[in-house]
């Protein structure tokens, strides 16, 4: 009885042109993402409230949770990592539940630069995609000389993406082409052609705390170049927010409209529930679009999120909960 | 990978409890109505819901004599306090058994269960437990020392939001002391008979609350009862009219909460994704079934074709459908008499040149469904610029500048809302002293607090609902 249409790539049109050579003017990049319109906090907490409020049941949960699975960058972010940490987690990676060989694998796991050469050599023959932090995560606070290396030494190891932090201290002081040659540097660094990494551009929403903001660095991150637009590291609080996350889609979806170029968003941080996730599939269906709904475009950073979905994905198969033990801890 | 789509969600009718039969609620018993029985049908698909026993005009005498006897005998007698410890009862009761008012709204009257549960349900109780806490406190509510109630309220309420408007009428009326005779609207009854049972099982003395359905005679009995001192109506402006005739020289006091032809008003400069969003909210809410529906929505020329393209977008993710799913947002049309309405108010709109879009959407083949639309091109000249909609159909007419406006949005009979959408906070204090609407909201659009009064200008009536200010129309000497 419901009718329901795929949006279409066709949203508003330009605000105004978008700028082509910016990196060397901060003056016209500013004046662009100062353009930009500005995003009511009452009212994004409010749509992002009614989105959750979908009730998503059976075969489509079912979908959302095998998809969900198929999205998640398995994350291991410690200064404890070790090897067989890292081995372990790509076990669990490429065949997330030992029980039953049709649960998808998860989209990549995501480790430190100095563990990519491990994860490489444990994920071969596998499409799990390598992911690491890198330019001196989580803080960012290094020369680009030393982030670049950082870079260099994790595509040089094997990594198929690079997740990048901004300088939030440039970004907060209004040094938008400093931030934004960042991004292009990095860019560069992960490589050119089919084979380059893709880039993560992790923007830190905890420490923008606006909403405006937000829009602002995630435009920013797209005008550099940035494959992904990604909320936050997982070490500050608040981590992906439904209110960050509704206006990061706004941004791909506006920039798409506009460039043609679809980009993506990854959210990183708290994620821990299947009801959580399938939250943020209704939104990204809703706002961005069902073209979103793809690892090559959105993507969950998380650890312990796959284990619950897996959970819940037995009590769909299995008519029933069974429990902790029933999932493999990585 | 396929689409997203999301299986059907449907809460089970079967929480409404349905009786076969419904009647009257007079000097605290149920019983039926002496009227002629009549079927109340779900819009959605047409099939009957149950038969009502209406009221005809001896029940009308009961029920006023009832309501006397239990105004002078009890109501007005009794400490305030020990009217709030009804109203807190009823307030709790309410919420007590919400999901099952939710369940029999949606099937009476057509709308989103999302809506029912989330807004008219809560929405009813909070006001309940605001003018609770007003009842043991009326000498401190800005009336002077002692403030009097005026004695029986005769009160005619609309099909749009069956339930809460009986809560918007009965908790001011009971907390500052009088007693009361409502009539809910001949297509929507249930929820307020329903109200009457849990207002009986609350122990509410016999005749303080009197609930007779029935349709405009009985509406009409109300009104002409010489035993009844106050009348409270919300409605049409054409039935208003007819009841302030009525009424006059009766020395009946009157409040009119009535029609409207809100301009939501687009600045460049607005937070635009939610502006969207307040559009949506403004003219969608409730198909529209709404008397401060955003109906016009005035946008600045220069962000038109953005704002269009945009608001087009986000219709095509508008669900529509049963609504008792979970997931829809736009349910039935309340009546075929409603449906016909608008059909004819939106043919005027094709027929005087505005251009009509509305997103592929497929309508149930039972039942009264009108799909989300969209004019544009309109000027203010045209009919669906001018009159009353009450359904889910938005006009888009353009300004230029801020004194546009506020011309444009003042330019209508009615008055009972507006919206400004902009982020300069000197902008909103500007357009706010000039609107000449009841409520203006700022950023946001449809929000509704118990403590923030309601009413209108012009023909949109007069008197307020909410607030400190919705208990002057039931006070002695009071407006």
């Amino acid at each position: 009885m419901s009718a329901t249409l795929t949006p279409k790539l066709t949203g508003p049109p330009a605000l105004t042109a978008v700028p082509g050579e910016l990196a060397a003017d901060n003056a016209s990049l500013t004046r662009f993402l100062h353009g930009l319109p500005g995003v009511d906090q009452v009212g994004a907490e409010g749509r992002a409230a009614a989105l959750a409020t979908r009730s998503i049941k059976t075969t489509a949960k079912a979908w959302a949770i095998d998809t969900a699975i198929s999205m998640v960058d398995l994350t291991t972010l410690e200064g404890s990592d070790t090897p067989g940490k890292v081995r372990s987690l790509c076990a669990k990676a490429r065949r997330p539940d030992p029980s039953d060989a049709s649960a998808p694998a998860a989209a990549a796991v995501c480790v430190y630069p100095d563990l990519v050469a491990t994860a490489v050599e444990a994920l071969r023959g596998s499409n799990v995609q390598i992911a690491s932090v890198a330019t001196a995560f989580p803080s960012g606070r290094a020369s680009l000389a030393t982030k670049l290396v950082d870079v260099a030494e994790a595509v040089a190891a094997g990594a198929t993406e690079v997740d990048m932090v901004i300088d939030r201290g440039a970004f907060l002081a209004g040094e938008y082409s400093r931030v934004f040659a960042e991004i292009v540097a990095v860019k560069a660094a992960c490589g050119t052609g089919e084979k380059a990494a893709h880039l993560k551009v992790i923007l830190e929403t905890g420490e923008l705390v606006t909403l405006d903001a937000v829009r602002r660095a995630s435009w920013l991150a797209l005008l550099a170049g940035g494959d992904f637009i990604k909320t936050s590291t997982g070490k500050i609080s608040p981590a992906a927010t439904p209110p960050v996350a509704l206006v990061m889609l706004q941004a791909v979806r506006d920039f798409a409209a506009r460039t043609g170029e679809v980009r993506g968003v990854k959210l990183a941080g708290g994620i821990r529930t299947t009801k959580e996730a399938v939250r943020y599939l209704v939104m990204v269906n809703e706002v961005a679009g069902s073209r979103w709904l793809h690892p090559s475009t959105f993507r969950f950073g998380a650890s312990s999120l796959l284990n619950d979905l897996l959970q819940q994905r037995h009590k769909l198969t299995l008519g029933g909960y069974d429990g902790p033990d029933y999932v493999t801890i990585d | 990978m396929t689409a997203f789509e999301y299986a059907p969600a449907p809460e089970s009718a079967d929480i409404a409890r349905l009786k076969s039969s419904y009647g009257v609620f007079v000097n605290g018993e149920l019983r039926a109505g002496r009227g002629e029985p009549i079927k109340t049908i779900n819009p959605a698909n047409e099939q009957p819901l149950a038969e009502v026993a209406e009221a005809d005009t001896s029940d009308v005498d009961d029920a006023v004599a009832a309501a006397r006897a239990a105004y002078t005998d009890v109501w007005s007698k009794l400490p305030g306090a020990q009217r709030a410890k009804y109203l807190f009862r009823i307030a709790r009761a309410i919420q007590e058994r919400g999901r099952e008012l939710a369940v029999l709204e949606s099937l009476d009257n057509g709308k989103p269960i999302k809506e029912s549960r989330d807004v008219d349900v809560p929405t009813a109780a909070a006001h309940f437990f605001y003018y609770a806490g007003w009842a043991d406190k009326l000498d401190y509510a800005g009336y002077g020392p002692d403030p009097r109630p005026i004695g029986v309220a005769g009160q005619v309420i609309p099909w749009n939001f069956p339930l809460l408007m009986a809560a918007w009428k009965i908790a001011p009326a009971l907390a500052t002391g009088n007693t009361v005779v409502l009539k809910p609207a001949e297509t929507t009854p249930l929820t307020a008979i329903t109200l009457a049972e849990i207002i009986a099982e609350c122990d509410l003395p016999p005749g303080v609350v009197n609930v007779l359905p029935g349709g405009p005679a009985i509406g009409q009995a109300i009104v002409d009862h010489p035993g009844v001192d106050k009348i409270a109506f919300t409605g049409s402006t054409g039935v208003g009219k007819m009841i302030q005739k009525s009424v006059a020289a009766s020395g009946k006091r009157l409040s009119l909460e009535l029609g409207g032809k809100a301009a939501n008003i687009i600045f460049d400069d607005a937070p635009l994704d939610q502006a969207i969003e307040g559009i949506v909210n403004g003219i969608f809410f409730n198909q529209g079934h709404v008397c401060c529906a955003g109906s016009r929505l005035l946008v600045q020329e220069s962000v038109h074709d953005e704002v269009v393209a945009a608001l087009q977008q986000r219709l095509q993710t508008l669900r529509l459908g049963d609504p008792l799913d979970k997931n829809t947002d736009i349910g039935a049309i309340n009546s075929a008499a409603q449906l016909a309405r608008v059909r004819a108010l939106a043919d005027s709109g094709d027929a005087e040149g505005a251009t009509r879009w509305s997103p592929e959407c497929t309508l149930p083949e039972r039942g009264f469904w009108f799909p989300p639309t969209i004019f544009t091109g309109v000027s203010q000249a045209n009919r669906i610029a001018q009159e009353e909609t009450f359904g889910p159909v938005l006009s888009v007419l353009t300004f230029r500048t801020p004194q546009e406006a506020v011309d444009k949005a003042n330019n209508t009979p009615y008055g009972l809302s507006a919206g400004i959408w902009t982020e300069k906070g000197s902008r909103i204090l500007w357009m706010a002293n000039r609107l000449r609407a009841g409520v203006v909201w700022a950023n946001t659009f449809n929000r509704f607090d118990p403590a923030s009064p309601f009413g209108g200008y012009k023909e949109s009536g007069f008197g307020r609902e909410g607030g400190r200010h919705g208990l002057a129309a039931y006070l002695e000497g009071e407006h």
